[in-house]
């Protein structure tokens, strides 16, 4: 091909392109988010709408999305690097590599005071209570890690360690198939459970 | 008298490393540093360029007292990495310019005597043209290249073949080429000059012997490209290493990341490839082929389809009469002596045979005053016009038939079934008719050379399907075919047909090689992939070839196959072991970088080298040793053996793949104990 | 490592297997043109697209103007795309009222997304409008992947073809791929994972109160239907920063295996149908083979790595695997699997952070990126990426069993080996060089959220990835103008300047004639061919990229054993 040939084809292709680029943004960009919408709101409603917990008619929290709990009364989720923590528009992780002095004492810091919140706690620290995640907004313990706050909880409430450990037990996510993924335990619906909501 | 100097014989053969060889190629590999020498390959330039800049700073830190003797050691190494390559190339070209050295003796001032309209005169060969006739004369030289346009004389061709058994030359068929520098030993002969002086037979074995034009073939240039992005992709690597290096507080110095980079970029393949693609050529004139090019070489290596002349390559030329059948109502005596009569002047091998046989049968006497028919492909046949007025002939079955019926003879159904049963069993009958009768037919049985189904299974298990050529009938041809073990024939083989085959091969992706000697083999052997013309052949066959077999044995070809693809297996085989390397150099000489940097570096130190300096230094010997150690390989050729394709690429990988991988380690570690005993490094 | 470990990756890589056939024969019935179970719905508007666009899909395009074809939709689409980011204030469907992007920052993401990158050097969250998403970003996820099956296809016609011209059209190509194979699977894969909780709204964000009291804003937006696409696609760029480690992405395990399917299924289906156009399924399960050798090389590393912890945090008297930037619900080996897959693919989604990962562990995905993506690969470009080293290794062993290289019956031949050398020069290119010249510019290191081996590594991991295409990050490096341009140009460069010899060397397949094969034809399906197949990938990968990464995460493994840190 010479020079010419080229020059006119690529004309001819930017013009298609262009008009391709119309043709599929609307049907791609434009209508098919819209009509996934449609039939996601229809057959998925809760979850398309962010999987909201409502409390007495207020929203509370979104069933999958991480939260802040300080309170001895509750269980403690992970430490969180989103904004100022578990912050849903500024999600991710600390980003810190495996031989960053940061992260030694970020997590020096984490245990000791995972270990002044739990004075009674017995067991190994687990591993995910003084880790952060990835997304910051992580919704999930590890049972261990529940349980090791089981003793704090029982304190703080006033109930017997065996009924906390027996919740824990109860509201288990165990692997999906028996191979997906780790156990876990959802930290707002442990909660939820704790102050006797469904 | 015209140059009467005793002829010397061409040697064909040399040992691999001829100790005069050694000695003129060690001087040239010192005159190949020159960097437009070298600029034609990108991997020993680099090579180059690297050792010249660390001589330079050899020669700053012998001012500002830095590492001096490392410098100048990698330096060295790195010089002595470029002169093995060229050594190994001045290697291989040094037994080419012994043959042509040799050559050139040859072609000194010969004379000869022009025919200018009937008159003689004695001129120089330079000074003969094409289109000259030239008379020559039993002793003499003949000055030029040229065809035999009468007579018939034997000819000492050892000057140039290396063989000293004389060989007939004779006006019309197909040994009608004769060469400059041979010499005539009994009868005389004419001849026109076909080629000028500079352009003759000899002039271009020289060139060729000598690797003068040598151009780099398709494989070559295109392993030289991947050769070339490899030295690229290397060059990126470590140049860029310097930054990293600074940014991780290890700054290194320019020495030590030329080591690397020469280390890793593929010196061994880059600096032997030249070698190889000489060395092969040079194996096919071992074998007394001269090939034109290097590409039909290469070529040969790719062969799907071999065309083989039955007549000399899978039978022995000479058929031997073993029965003669006579007719019924005919007397045996006559017909034996007609036979007889007919083969007395017939001087080819068949001719003789039946001689021979009907000799046991008790024929003799003369037949003065007769005269010979020479067969022709024309007519088909041969025979004598007796003095006494009656003919003789014997020839093909439907030919004789033919020249009977002329004469009103009968031939119908006349030994019919003789002559079938006969083709069937794989011999050639040759009807046996005196005027108007059909005395007998002769059985002529070929013979089959020895050991050629092997030959022909070999073939198949590297994939070359095989084919036939014979002018005899499919019957015939078949059960040749099937006692031989080819794979196919083609019967009945005509020019024309044999080039219809050639191009259906070709059309269907298959390369083509065949071997021919007749002019009317010049088109086929043009159009073929790789053709084998026998330098017994015309002219025009030589022309039209791709290579000339000096022997003129149409075998050859199968050996000229496997040269080719000895060639190309030992360039893919040093290319896989030269980056197979890699590995080990690495682990010689990244650890040795950093160490000081950072100590935990040591645990990649797998080798346990002596020092940093020790290290590098080793890696860098060992590269520029493994050049010379394996130019013996790169002139011989990786071992070939005549398996499937799947098996080779086992074999080679085993060898080749995981052989280079390992063998770095081993060598690095003793250079480097070497360099720790001697308190070098 | 445990077992359920391992065998959650062999249920992976089993349903893969198992999808490989029955998309891959899918996909060369559509690419052929023939009538599918789709065709009656779809059909229609593949007539239409051709009508109101003025396409011949009858003329079939040489390898030149198929690519420049590809170069101009290409260049409408990023121009396009750079226009919306810098003007989606002013456009609708922007409920949070995002500001627009600056002209550098919306250069990169033009450019990362156009390029099948999406890389990320900004945070859906809060700063892209919906608008921007989902008419910007997830209509470049299915061209830009389009385009590469569109391209792959080509390739594969290229060495399928004997004597041929051409290699198809690239507009019909492309329209088949985002009709018939990208848009049935996003609208059956975008509502499974909003089953699984992925949100799909054009709601404004929510505003909660915690029991505690805490108030937190529920992100929201058309996410599922862009998520499935940006997995099959393998695109890779999140609806948010924290990508599918983001519970909105990712909600559960079960969606995490699915979307770790998505990123497969092209990839793998593609050697199906390769092995379909040339008329011999064992080349195309050789290569399947091939990459899934890699695959499972670089799984079992990061796993190992990942599960045996790291010894700086063990002294601090907590024990167990690395779970610093990891999700409860995956742990370390749906996380390590998920690193490996992404980066064996050019996808970059991440369901756990990179930067994070040990250095052994990090290893893997820059090695990963390092060797091309072609373990399954990009759609479209793991194949073709696959097809230059195959093309290299041919070379190498048909000189070793004596024959002019031939693959497939096509010779391989000096202008062969030349486009394979250009294609393996990219990356050492454009990877290293960069990397160079950051290390010496105070802007380069500037951004830098680790210090020692493992800045530098940030650097190594940034420059692999959008040179490869990939977008998945060591997250820790930062965005400034000096990386927007530079990694931009990158992307783009990574992208095309793989893609024109790869074209180049299908035209030139497409024009030979197929030689037949016989016992000195060396078989391309044979494990001794695979083994050699993936040495040169190593020899050639690897050995560029040793010594950098020898001071990047090895080194930083050997200083973490001796307790060191930065």
């Amino acid at each position: 091909m010479d020079a010419k040939h080229i020059r006119d084809n690529t004309v001819r292709h930017v013009a298609t392109a262009a008009k391709y680029t119309v043709v599929s943004v609307v049907s791609f960009g434009i209508i098919y988010p819209l009509l996934m919408t449609l039939i996601a709101q229809t057959i998925f409603p809760r979850q398309a709408s962010g999987s909201i917990v409502y409390e007495s008619g207020n929203p509370v929290g979104s069933a999958i999305v991480g939260q802040l709990w300080t309170k001895p009364q509750y269980f403690h989720g992970r430490p969180s690097a989103a904004g100022k923590g578990y912050d849903p528009t500024s999600t991710g992780g600390t980003n810190l590599g495996p031989t960053s002095k940061k992260l030694i004492d970020a997590t020096r810091a984490a245990i000791a005071q995972l270990k002044k919140d739990n004075p009674d706690a017995s067991g190994p620290i687990p591993m995910d209570l003084v880790t952060s995640s990835a997304s910051g907004i992580d919704p999930d313990i590890s049972p261990q890690a529940a349980d090791y706050q089981a003793s704090r909880i029982a304190k703080a409430r006033n109930i017997p360690v065996a009924q906390v450990l027996a919740l824990i037990a109860g509201h288990e996510h165990g692997r999906a198939f028996g191979v997906l993924g780790e156990p876990r335990v959802n930290v707002l619906e442990l909660n939820l459970a704790l102050d006797g909501k469904p | 008298m015209i140059s009467q100097r005793r002829l010397e014989r061409r040697p064909k053969a040399r040992s691999l490393l001829d100790a005069k060889i050694l000695a003129v190629a060690a001087l040239e590999s010192f005159r190949k540093l020159d960097p437009r020498w070298q600029f034609r390959n990108p991997v020993m330039f680099v090579c180059e360029v690297g050792a010249l800049v660390t001589l330079a700073f050899f020669v700053r830190d012998l001012r500002t007292g830095g590492p001096a003797g490392f410098d100048f050691a990698i330096s060295m190494w790195l010089w002595f990495t470029v002169v093995f390559a060229n050594f190994a190339e001045a290697v291989a070209e040094g037994r080419g310019k012994a043959q042509a050295d040799f050559l050139r003796r040859t072609k000194t001032e010969t004379k000869g005597r022009r025919v200018v309209d009937g008159r003689e005169e004695v001129v120089s060969a330079t000074l003969l043209r094409t289109g000259d006739v030239v008379r020559v004369v039993a002793g003499e030289l003949i000055p030029v290249d040229g065809e035999v346009t009468r007579g018939a004389a034997s000819v000492d061709e050892s000057a140039i073949t290396g063989e000293s058994a004389p060989v007939i030359r004779e006006a019309g068929g197909d040994r009608s080429a004769v060469t400059g520098g041979t010499r005539v030993l009994s009868d005389e002969i004419l001849i026109v000059v076909t080629s000028n002086p500079g352009e003759t037979f000899l002039d271009r074995m020289i060139a060729l012997v000598e690797g003068a034009k040598r151009q780099k073939t398709p494989n070559e240039i295109a392993l030289s490209i991947l050769l070339a992005g490899l030295t690229i992709i290397f060059v990126i690597a470590v140049a860029t290493l310097s930054p990293y290096s600074i940014y991780a507080g290890t700054a290194q110095s320019v020495t030590v990341l030329i080591a690397l980079l020469v280390c890793l970029i593929p010196t061994t393949i880059g600096g032997l490839l030249s070698a190889i693609g000489i060395a092969g050529m040079d194996r096919v004139l071992q074998r007394n082929v001269l090939a034109m090019s290097g590409r039909s070489v290469e070529a040969a290596g790719d062969v799907d389809t071999l065309l083989l002349d039955k007549t000399g390559t899978i039978t022995l030329g000479n058929r031997h009469a073993t029965e003669i059948v006579v007719a019924p109502g005919v007397e045996r005596s006559a017909a034996v002596r007609a036979g007889y009569l007919s083969s007395l002047p017939d001087e080819t091998p068949e001719g003789r045979s039946i001689v021979a046989l009907a000799e046991t049968e008790g024929a003799a006497g003369k037949a003065d005053g007769s005269t010979f028919v020479p067969f022709s492909a024309y007519t088909r046949m041969s025979g004598v016009d007796l003095a006494g007025g009656e003919s003789i002939r014997k020839g093909a079955p439907d030919s004789i038939r033919a020249w009977v019926r002329e004469r009103g003879g009968n031939d119908s159904g006349i030994l019919a079934q003789e002559v079938e049963s006969i083709a069937r069993a794989g011999g050639t009958p040759l009807l046996l008719a005196q005027d108007a009768t059909i005395l007998a037919v002769i059985h002529l049985k070929d013979i089959l050379k020895p050991a050629m189904r092997e030959r022909f299974d070999r073939m198949r298990k590297m994939g070359i399907h095989t084919i036939m050529i014979t002018g005899d009938n499919p019957l015939t041809a078949s059960t040749i075919a099937r006692e031989s073990g080819v794979d196919d024939f083609l019967a009945e083989a005509t020019p024309q047909t044999k080039m219809a085959l050639i191009k259906r091969e070709q059309q269907a992706g298959r390369l083509v090689a065949m071997t021919g000697d007749g002019t009317n083999d010049a088109p086929a052997l043009a159009q073929a992939d790789v053709g084998v013309a026998m330098n017994s052949g015309t002219q025009a066959a030589k022309e039209a070839a791709n290579m000339v077999d000096l022997d003129s044995d149409p075998t050859k070809l199968i050996e000229i196959v496997e040269i080719g693809k000895q060639l190309l297996m030992t360039r893919g085989a040093l290319t896989t072991f030269s980056i197979a390397n890699d590995v080990a150099k690495y682990f010689a000489i990244l650890p040795a970088m950093f160490v000081t940097a950072y100590p935990a570096m040591q645990a990649l130190n797998i080798m346990h080298l002596t020092t940093p300096q020790s290290a590098i230094l080793s890696a860098v010997i060992f590269n520029a040793l493994i050049i010379v150690a394996l130019i013996p390989l790169a002139l011989r050729g990786v071992a070939y053996r005549p398996l499937g394709a799947n098996a080779v690429l086992r074999i080679n990988v085993l060898v080749y793949g995981i052989g280079g991988l390992l063998i770095p380690f081993i060598g690095i570690k003793l250079i480097d104990m070497l360099l720790a005993a001697l308190h070098l490094a | 490592m445990t077992i359920v470990g391992w065998l959650q990756t062999a249920v992976f890589l089993g349903i893969v297997l198992l999808l490989t056939k029955p998309l891959g024969a899918y996909m060369a019935k559509v690419f052929e043109g023939e009538r599918t179970l789709l065709s009656p719905v779809l059909a229609p508007i593949e007539r239409a697209t051709y009508r109101v666009c003025g396409i011949h899909p009858g003329k079939e395009m040489s390898a030149v103007a198929y690519l420049l074809a590809t170069l101009a939709f290409s260049l409408v689409g990023f121009g396009y795309l750079f226009v919306l980011l810098q003007t989606q204030k002013w456009l609708p469907l922007n409920p949070q009222h995002f500001d627009n992007f600056s002209a550098d920052n919306a250069f990169n993401i033009a450019a990362s997304f156009m390029a099948n990158t999406n890389w990320q050097f900004y945070s859906g969250e809060n700063s892209m409008s919906y608008l921007s998403q989902m008419a910007g970003l997830a209509w470049h996820n299915f061209v830009s992947a389009g385009a590469g099956i569109a391209i792959a296809i080509a390739v594969i016609r290229g060495v399928a073809r004997s004597g041929f011209a051409t290699l198809g059209n690239f507009w019909v190509d492309i329209t088949r791929a985002v009709l018939y194979v990208l848009l049935p699977i996003c609208v059956v894969g975008g509502l499974f994972l909003c089953w699984q909780g992925v949100p799909q709204n054009f709601h404004p964000y929510q505003n909660v109160v915690s029991l505690e009291g805490f108030a937190q804003t529920i992100t929201g937006g058309p996410m599922a239907s862009q998520e499935v696409i940006k997995e099959l696609g393998t695109n890779g760029g999140g609806f948010v920063n924290a990508n599918s480690a983001s519970p909105n992405e990712n909600p559960t395990p079960f969606s995490n295996l699915f979307e770790l399917v998505l990123i497969f299924l092209i990839g793998a289906g593609l050697t199906y149908t390769y092995g379909r156009y040339v008329k011999d399924q064992r080349q195309g399960w050789a290569l399947f083979a091939a990459m899934a050798i890699l695959f499972v090389a670089g799984f079992s590393v990061a796993y190992a790595a990942e599960a045996a912890g790291n010894p700086l945090v063990h002294h601090l008297g907590v024990a167990g695997p690395n779970m610093e930037g990891k999700e409860c619900r995956f742990g370390v080996p749906a996380s390590a699997l998920f690193a490996t897959v992404t980066t064996d693919t050019s996808c970059g989604a991440v369901n756990a952070m990179h930067d994070s990962f040990l250095p052994l562990g990090g290893l893997v995905p820059l090695a990963d990126m390092q060797l091309g993506e072609i373990a399954f690969g990009g759609v479209g470009t793991g194949l073709y990426g696959m097809i230059l080293f195959v093309v290299l290794t041919v070379f190498i062993a048909g000189l070793m069993v004596g024959r002019t290289p031939e693959y497939l019956g096509k010779k391989i031949e000096r202008r062969e080996v030349q486009l394979a050398m250009l294609g393996a020069l990219v990356l050492p290119v454009l990877a290293l060089i960069p990397v160079a010249l950051s290390v010496l510019v105070p802007a380069g290191t500037a951004t830098l959220s680790n210090g020692g081996p493992h800045g530098f590594s940030e650097l190594l991991y940034g420059f692999s990835s959008t040179t490869e295409n990939n977008g998945s990050a060591f997250a820790g490096l930062g965005g400034n103008l000096y990386f927007n341009i530079l990694m931009g140009c990158v992307m783009i460069l990574g992208r095309f300047t793989f893609l024109i010899p790869a074209m180049l060397l299908a035209g030139s397949l497409a024009a030979k004639v197929r030689v037949p094969a016989t016992a000195g034809t060396f078989t391309t399906h044979s494990p001794i061919f695979i083994g050699l197949l993936l040495g040169t990938i190593i020899i050639v990968g690897a050995l560029t990229f040793f010594p950098a990464d020898a001071l990047g995460p090895i080194v930083e493994h050997l200083l973490m054993l001796q307790g060191k840190v930065f």
